[in-house]
């Protein structure tokens, strides 16, 4: 399989796009026509072919423009990336998944040669060919977390496991739904989600740590989250509300389409081997409602889950003051017909749109 | 979501292995080597977790927790030492008695219940007979990252001391042994005084000695996340029983010497699990109705649900009474 990369940006002019073949295998992320909480995980193990569930690290058509961003970023504000001194170990063992993973998954893109500690990795859409010794981070141009994810997609969360309790003890974290690792920095779990409304009352956060301490080498799991998105900005953090924040008074009838964004992030779980941490990678797609539109079943979907979302949601995920000009567009795209069950487009079978509202 | 919907497994992913290597090191003591039967490299694991060995024991599946003790940077083997226990329930005796090599079995990946506190400024072992095992692990491990640590071993006797001779051949600095039957003792207040900021304590051995170092290091001022212990429970055998199983809408006897988790298998019903011995928590189970008294011996629950008859651990836990139906 070859991947042809964008030229876009997630900035500025705002030339990010996603091609017909991305749209069709965006992580649409309801699969019924309401959405609550729930600890919805299931394994990481593969999926349909060609879709973003199939590898265990997605590399799609993004990929390079997303680490041109990246490094923007971590060249504005180093502190995205933090490691606190225990967690180099489990540094090493995410390089390790991380290499293994994309040169056994994408063999015309990376390889990987080792010999004993001796290593060569080779990523060919970076144009980077490197030798190192494994373990020895004076032989890598940065610390062995921050090589790594610099060269993948997605923010990704290194937690420490100690006392039946996960910690915030290190990360990279540029792509983010307005969180801030810096802020979170050394919290327990129950800390860094103490925000989230709802949650906490319905013992979501306790059953969801209970799962995740057990989550054991060689069985990864994931899940989906979402949040809504105006222009198609990877850093929508904390650090910059200033500057993305704004641009959500900038929605008309007329340019929503084209603006106003589907955030979905694709959250996997890995637990790493020397260290016994678990890396949470949390990988961000974006895609506009005009192109979402064009899946019926999304179209329908979407506008009556934006619909029947409780308040508070639609507070903490942003987006409630725009929540009426979303309906009056997305009401477009729903002529009333039942949606089939599950995530997926289902194009040769849903009923093209129909008389909408 | 529902992405590729797959049912999960009860237990951990499973490696099918072969034995390499079989050495008596005492009377009571042996060690199991195993190769990967198809070649490939095993995963390489940290220092402390344990794998769960199928057994098949004459037509009765067996599955014993062991600690991995090889080498975990070495991805071409790994090692489980098993003490012989006479008065088990057969698991380590099938293990001593049939188990030779070349035999085709099957363990599970590895299983992290008993890990290093990576910011430890040092690490103080205490291991007790067989609770040795773990130490070998995370003393290779931590003799690669040049981590700071000191163990001290209590044996019974000198001929019943595994690993004794090879631990202070390469450690003889770090190494401190010590023979009940020369009347030695762990020298624990003194040890846990005078420990720079930053040390943590393990210990894996018997329940009198993990209770007495816990004991001892709170009495010392040691903060309790700084003290680390591993036991693993074997399923103690009890009255049989009966179980209704509710889900599966079926009854189950429970043997004398089978723990409530074997028989629910037995009866064809999956149940989830990891460490089968009372820790991890997997296997916890929902009580729905029950006219009697339960026997709780896990580590996982805490007193009120022990006390209020909630729910269950079948991997360790029995019950005495007229009923008791599972939501399983």
């Amino acid at each position: 399989m070859t991947i042809q990369f964008n030229e876009e940006t997630f900035r500025d002019d705002y030339s990010f796009y996603n091609s017909d073949w991305a749209i069709k295998r965006f992580p649409f992320p309801f699969h019924e026509d309401s959405y609550m909480y729930s600890v919805n995980m299931e394994q990481h193990r593969g999926g349909p072919e060609g879709s973003v569930y199939e590898m265990r690290f997605d590399v799609d058509e993004h990929y390079v423009s997303e680490m041109k961003d990246r490094a923007m970023v971590l060249a504005d504000d180093p502190l995205r990336c933090q490691s606190l001194p225990h967690m180099t170990l489990a540094g090493w063992d995410l390089l390790e998944l991380i290499m293994v993973s994309k040169s056994e998954d994408y063999p015309d893109l990376f390889e990987l040669h080792r010999d004993g500690d001796h290593w060569r990795w080779i990523n060919k859409p970076l144009g980077i060919d490197d030798t190192f010794t494994f373990l020895d981070e004076t032989t890598l141009p940065y610390g062995p977390m921050e090589y790594i994810t610099r060269q993948a997609q997605g923010d990704f969360c290194v937690l420490d496991q100690r006392d039946e309790m996960l910690w915030m003890d290190a990360g990279m974290v540029t792509t983010q739904a307005d969180w801030s690792l810096d802020f979170d920095i050394g919290m327990n779990f129950f800390e860094w989600h103490a925000p989230v409304p709802l949650a906490h009352e319905m013992g979501i956060f306790k059953r969801a740590l209970k799962f995740l301490l057990n989550i054991q080498q060689g069985a990864p799991a994931r899940r989906l989250n979402w949040t809504m998105t105006v222009n198609p900005l990877l850093d929508t953090s904390p650090e910059n509300y200033h500057k993305w924040g704004i641009q959500k008074t900038t929605l008309t009838p007329e340019n929503i389409g084209a603006k106003q964004h589907l955030r979905v992030e694709l959250q996997t779980f890995f637990r790493l081997p020397r260290s016994n941490a678990l890396v949470f990678p949390i990988r961000c797609y974006l895609i506009s409602f005009q192109d979402l539109v064009t899946v019926p079943k999304w179209g329908r979907r979407l506008h009556r889950v934006v619909r029947d979302l409780p308040v508070e949601l639609a507070t903490y995920k942003g987006f409630i003051d725009n929540r009426p000009l979303m309906l009056d567009y997305l009401g477009k795209f729903d002529d009333g017909q039942p949606t089939s069950p599950g995530v997926f487009p289902d194009l040769d079978t849903e009923p093209p749109l129909g008389n909408a509202s | 979501m529902s992405a590729a919907p797959q049912k999960a497994k009860p237990g951990a992913e499973q490696i099918p292995v072969t034995v390499s290597a079989v050495v008596p090191l005492n009377e009571l003591v042996t060690r199991f080597e195993f190769k990967r039967t198809d070649g490939q490299a095993f995963p390489t694991f940290s220092g402390g977790a344990h794998t769960v060995v199928t057994m098949n024991d004459d037509g009765r599946t067996r599955l014993n927790p062991y600690s991995l003790m090889s080498d975990p940077s070495d991805t071409s083997m790994y090692a489980i030492s098993v003490r012989r226990d006479d008065n088990g329930r057969g698991g380590s005796l099938f293990m001593h008695t049939r188990v030779k090599v070349g035999d085709q079995m099957t363990i599970t990946y590895p299983v992290h219940l008993f890990s290093l506190d990576l910011r430890a400024r040092k690490h103080l072992f205490f291991a007790g007979g067989i609770g040795i095992t773990p130490f070998m692990a995370m003393i290779a491990q931590l003799e690669r990252m040049n981590g700071n640590w000191e163990l001290h071993y209590s044996v019974r006797t000198e001929a019943l001391g595994s690993y004794v001779d090879e631990l202070r051949y390469k450690f003889p600095n770090k190494v401190h042994v010590y023979y009940d039957d020369q009347n030695q003792a762990i020298p624990l207040e003194d040890l846990l005084d005078g420990q720079p900021l930053g040390a943590n304590a393990y210990v894996c051995g018997p329940k009198g000695m993990i209770d007495w170092v816990h004991a001892t290091a709170e009495a010392a001022g040691w903060p309790d996340a700084q003290v680390h212990s591993e036991e693993f429970l074997a399923p103690a055998p009890g009255k049989p029983f009966e179980v209704r199983l509710c889900k599966s809408d079926m009854t189950v006897q429970v043997g004398e010497n089978e723990s409530l988790l074997e028989a629910i298998e037995r009866a064809g019903v999956e149940a989830p699990f990891l460490c089968r011995g009372g820790a991890c928590g997997q296997c916890e189970t929902d009580v729905v109705a029950y006219d009697g008294d339960f026997i709780h011996r896990d580590h996982w629950l805490d007193e009120e649900q022990h006390a209020d008859g909630s729910k269950i651990m079948p991997c360790v836990s029995r019950f005495v009474g007229k009923s008791l139906e599972l939501d399983r």
